[in-house]
């Protein structure tokens, strides 16, 4: 299929291109921009006129659910919710049932995000066996079996012996490490110890349980000069840490959640379960911290950290309900939010959606030079949308944003060079070959 | 607007004939919040009563709580003697359906068990939807069901009738 | 806050009691002067009155409680409404059943009232969330948050000996970390407008920023102490030596119990408050338990009147506002 992306306002911040200009795709890949190639005959115009195209987005962690809790989501519901929301490409964690800690786990996933066929989906394979933070996982195996990276899924390391052998055995075959920083022990709360969980008796967690891990693994890190990336910082202080980490000179990046760029303890009071999240929403100063270590590139990536839930899962006790927002139909929208909130440029913060995380993951693509896979997003910015439940794609209803008015229609998303969304008023013709 | 006064005057001259008809040397005097109370302290004067003076709020025993639910003015009930085989007399401001003075003798019995219960009333408004009639009445009126009225109080005590607009 | 609070109607009026937080002066006086009207029915011959003839109330405890079960079921019984116990803490039958299914089965046999204590906080808050529109929900304890019925019988317990609340200084003593009772007291006294509300407590059993409730912070016992009004003594758990929160109960007692000679450092007719059950010996010396400033037994009497009001109020509100029928 040879298809040209016609007069939209093309952003590529791996190469600092923001102009309108015509797209060129052949062959899946990106045949060139602004004039056509030699040679190229066109199958299909897609008008993308006060349109921005741009690499299609990249998330960091987003949980499919499947194998194991497929009464939550599958990888069919959970793509398609992917390509309607832009995404492109999505890394999944390694706690699923079973743990991604050998291969045939990875194979089966990638088959069947195959089959699904909305979206690429790459699995993140575990750290130790089990994802228990006991035994080393066969890493290489994973490696092989195509993993982009190994990861803790969620459950911090806790005996920092495993941990230092863990990271020295990545290492050795160059798998970068995902980390997410939580002291099991000080983190057994439900709320971000504050005001808020004083006066609604939530079990508080500490900064410092979050702080306290990242202080300990960069101390690992800087001895082994491993490659590590820490996924969803919820703190000021966290920011702060992995920034002075990074002016050492130390190998290692970071994500924020979408989520915690907009909510903060206070959405807790009415005992609100689909604002329990882990880490927790924290307090309004390190809301600003981690906008602004977004905007000064401490934090390269901003992820969904998806969550989809069935009603049961929300339907309890604050405390008895799961963690996790559902945030694949909203990535987008709520990081065009901080464009508008004046927290940084629009290419900055797509390159925080793309390129950012192309980088953290070492891959070829979030970028649209000659040659590069065509995983294309086009958006309208101007057109606003309330967030509504019979609008989300993903099987997941739990999302806190209902009702929010967020900027930003996906119109077309491309897969290697195939349309796997196409949605809104942007109208697309299939043409005749010229 | 009238009086209350001077049909209390009338009340006491009825009440202390029929105290002695029926041979009550030493009765108690109860009033039912709010109306009756003030009414039944001046008789209480009046008639030089020994026993201290009881005082009811009936609204934990109203037959229309599912209706009107609990008067957030309720006021504790007050009976300083010992009801058992005491006589009573029971006051109150006007008499209407008579549920008011259903709900009074419901809540008396669960104090004790008297030997007897006189019912006197400042008015008689007819309309009664109950089996009750006082034993001293300060007046009769004759009212429509869409007038109202209500007595001020505690001093002066006067009668205020209204009709409802339509 | 963002939406209305869910225990009040659009006309304000009560209909759960679920927290003290975000209610006026004048629902707290309400509870209390009916209260007090119903303070009496115990020394009658026939200790019921006809209110909430009837109505069925369910006790519902997913956490065991015998005694604040007993008293509300007590207070229901006094208003003559029927009551259904149900200990699901102790009931194997509904393990594994959603509280959204153990709910909707309650309200299948067509109550009026849920009494409900649970583990975790919001438990209460969920429930009137989802139960049909007739039914109330007094919340009996939920996790740390709240207890709003055990706070309106401590302010009912002060108010009955101290009714000049500017003038008073409370200082509420021990586990003020995990304790709903504290919570729902401290808001309660600031809408009375207390004077002076404290607490005493090393910084293990102190929530972060306490201070935010309006209460002085004391480390102290006998600095806390000095010239208050009224002493609130908390209950200490016995597992919170496990969880490396102090050290033993011996220390606990030698630094925070509350002996006569501390006492002597309050004014002269301070009163020594108590939610019960105490632990002698280890936030409270009995002499000072069973001494004669302690009102602890007091606080059990008033808890069946204050709770009679609040399910006569609330029930009340409900029947006005579906408008049924006498």
């Amino acid at each position: 299929m040879r298809t040209v992306i016609q007069g939209g306002r093309v952003i590529d911040p791996a190469h600092q291109i923001d102009k309108v200009a015509d797209l060129y795709i052949a062959d899946g890949r990106i045949a060139s921009l602004g004039e056509p190639p030699a040679s190229f005959t066109l199958e299909r115009i897609i008008d993308a006129r006060d349109c921005i195209v741009c690499p299609g987005l990249i998330d960091l962690c987003a949980r499919l659910r499947e194998p194991g809790q497929e009464q939550k989501a599958t990888i069919a519901s959970e793509t398609r919710a992917a390509a309607a929301g832009g995404i492109t490409t999505l890394v999944c964690p390694p706690d699923t049932d079973p743990v991604i800690d050998e291969p045939a786990v990875v194979e089966w996933i990638r088959r069947r995000a195959k089959f699904a066929g909305h979206a690429r989906v790459l699995a993140m394979g575990a750290l130790t066996y089990r994802l228990r933070g006991e035994r080393l996982a066969e890493m290489a195996a994973l490696r092989e079996a195509s993993c982009v990276g190994v990861s803790d899924g969620g459950r911090p390391v806790a005996n920092s012996r495993v941990l230092r052998r863990a990271l020295e055995y990545a290492a050795t075959f160059d798998l970068t490490v995902f980390l997410t920083p939580l002291d099991v022990e000080l983190g057994n709360g439900l709320a971000h110890e504050g005001p808020v969980a004083t006066r609604m008796g939530l079990p508080g967690i500490p900064v410092a349980a979050e702080t306290g891990m990242i202080a300990r693994d960069l101390e690992l890190i800087h001895d082994l000069g491993v490659r590590a990336h820490f996924g969803r910082l919820s703190s000021g202080r966290s920011v702060e840490l992995i920034a002075r980490a990074q002016a050492e000179g130390l190998p290692v990046t970071a994500d924020v959640a979408v989520h915690h760029l907009h909510l903060t303890e206070m959405d807790l009071t009415r005992f609100d379960s689909r604002c329990h999240v882990r880490p927790p929403l924290r307090g309004r100063r390190d809301l600003e911290a981690l906008r602004a270590g977004l905007a000064s590139g401490v934090l390269t990536a901003i992820c969904s950290d998806h969550q989809p839930h069935e009603p049961d899962a929300k339907q309890a006790p604050f405390g008895d309900t799961e963690p996790g927002i559902s945030g694949l139909d909203t990535l987008l929208g709520l990081s065009l939010r901080l464009v508008r909130d004046g927290v940084l440029s629009l290419p900055a913060l797509i390159e925080r959606l793309t390129w950012g995380p192309a980088r953290i993951l070492g891959l070829d693509c979030g970028h649209l030079g000659v040659g590069a896979l065509a995983d294309v997003c086009v958006f309208d910015p101007e057109i606003d949308r309330t967030v509504e439940l019979d609008v989300l794609h993903s099987r997941g209803r739990n999302t806190p944003f209902l009702g929010w008015e967020l900027q930003g229609r996906v119109t077309h998303t491309l897969l290697e060079g195939c349309v796997v969304y196409e949605g809104g008023e942007c109208p697309t013709v299939a043409n005749q070959p010229q | 607007m009238r009086d209350a006064e001077f049909l209390i005057e009338a009340m006491t001259g009825q009440l202390r004939e029929l105290l002695a008809r029926r041979g009550v040397a030493e009765p108690a005097l109860v009033g039912i919040h709010t109306g009756g109370v003030w009414v039944a302290e001046r008789l209480h004067e009046r008639l030089g009563v020994a026993a201290p003076l009881g005082r009811l709020d009936i609204s934990f025993y109203r037959d229309d709580f599912s209706r009107i639910g609990v008067n957030p003015q309720v006021r504790p009930s007050e009976l300083p003697f010992d009801v058992d085989g005491r006589h009573l007399v029971l006051i109150d401001d006007v008499l209407y359906t008579g549920r008011t003075v259903r709900a009074a003798l419901n809540e008396l019995f669960d104090y004790g068990r008297p030997a007897s219960v006189l019912l006197a009333a400042l008015v008689d408004r007819g309309g009664r939807e109950l089996p009750i009639e006082a034993n001293v009445v300060g007046a009769h009126l004759t009212l429509s069901s869409d007038q109202h009225i209500q007595l001020t109080g505690p001093d002066p005590l006067q009668l205020i009738i209204q009709t409802a607009k339509p | 806050m963002s939406a209305t609070p869910i225990q009040l109607d659009a006309q304000g009026r009560l209909l759960h009691f679920l927290t003290i937080e975000g209610l006026t002066h004048r629902h707290l006086t309400d509870i209390l002067d009916t209260a007090e009207s119903l303070r009496g029915v115990a020394e009658r011959r026939v200790k019921k009155l006809p209110t909430l003839h009837g109505k069925t109330i369910v006790n519902l405890f997913f956490e065991a409680s015998t005694r604040t079960r007993t008293t509300f079921e007590l207070a229901a019984k006094r208003l003559s409404a029927d009551v259904l116990n149900l200990n699901i803490a102790t009931s194997s039958a509904v393990k594994g059943e959603s509280l959204l299914d153990t709910l909707r089965n309650i309200e299948a046999m067509q109550c009026d009232m849920f009494v409900m204590r649970h583990s975790q906080s919001g438990a209460a808050e969920f429930m009137a969330r989802h139960v049909k529109p007739h039914i109330a929900v007094l919340n009996a304890g939920d996790g740390r948050h709240a207890h709003p019925t055990q706070a309106m019988l401590d302010v009912f317990t002060i108010r009955r000996h101290k009714p000049d609340f500017p003038n008073l200084r409370i200082a509420i003593v021990g586990d003020i970390l995990h304790s709903r009772v504290a919570r729902s007291l401290i808001h309660a006294l600031s809408i009375l407008g207390a004077g002076e509300i404290r607490v005493i407590a090393p910084r293990t059993l102190l929530p972060t920023r306490v201070e935010d409730l309006g209460v002085q912070v004391f480390y102290c016992l006998p600095e806390g102490l000095r010239d208050v009004d009224v002493v609130v003594m908390l209950r200490l758990q016995r597992e919170r030596m496990e969880g490396a929160l102090l050290p033993s109960e011996q220390e606990f007692f030698q630094q925070y119990g509350l002996t006569k000679e501390r006492l002597a450092l309050a004014k002269p007719d301070a009163i020594v408050m108590h939610p019960g059950p105490i632990n002698r010996g280890v936030e409270i010396d009995s002499r000072v338990a069973d001494g004669p400033h302690s009102v602890i037994l007091e606080q059990v009497t008033n808890g069946i009147a204050v709770r009679m009001a609040i399910m006569s109020i609330t029930l009340g509100h409900h029947a006005q506002a579906s408008g049924e029928d006498a």
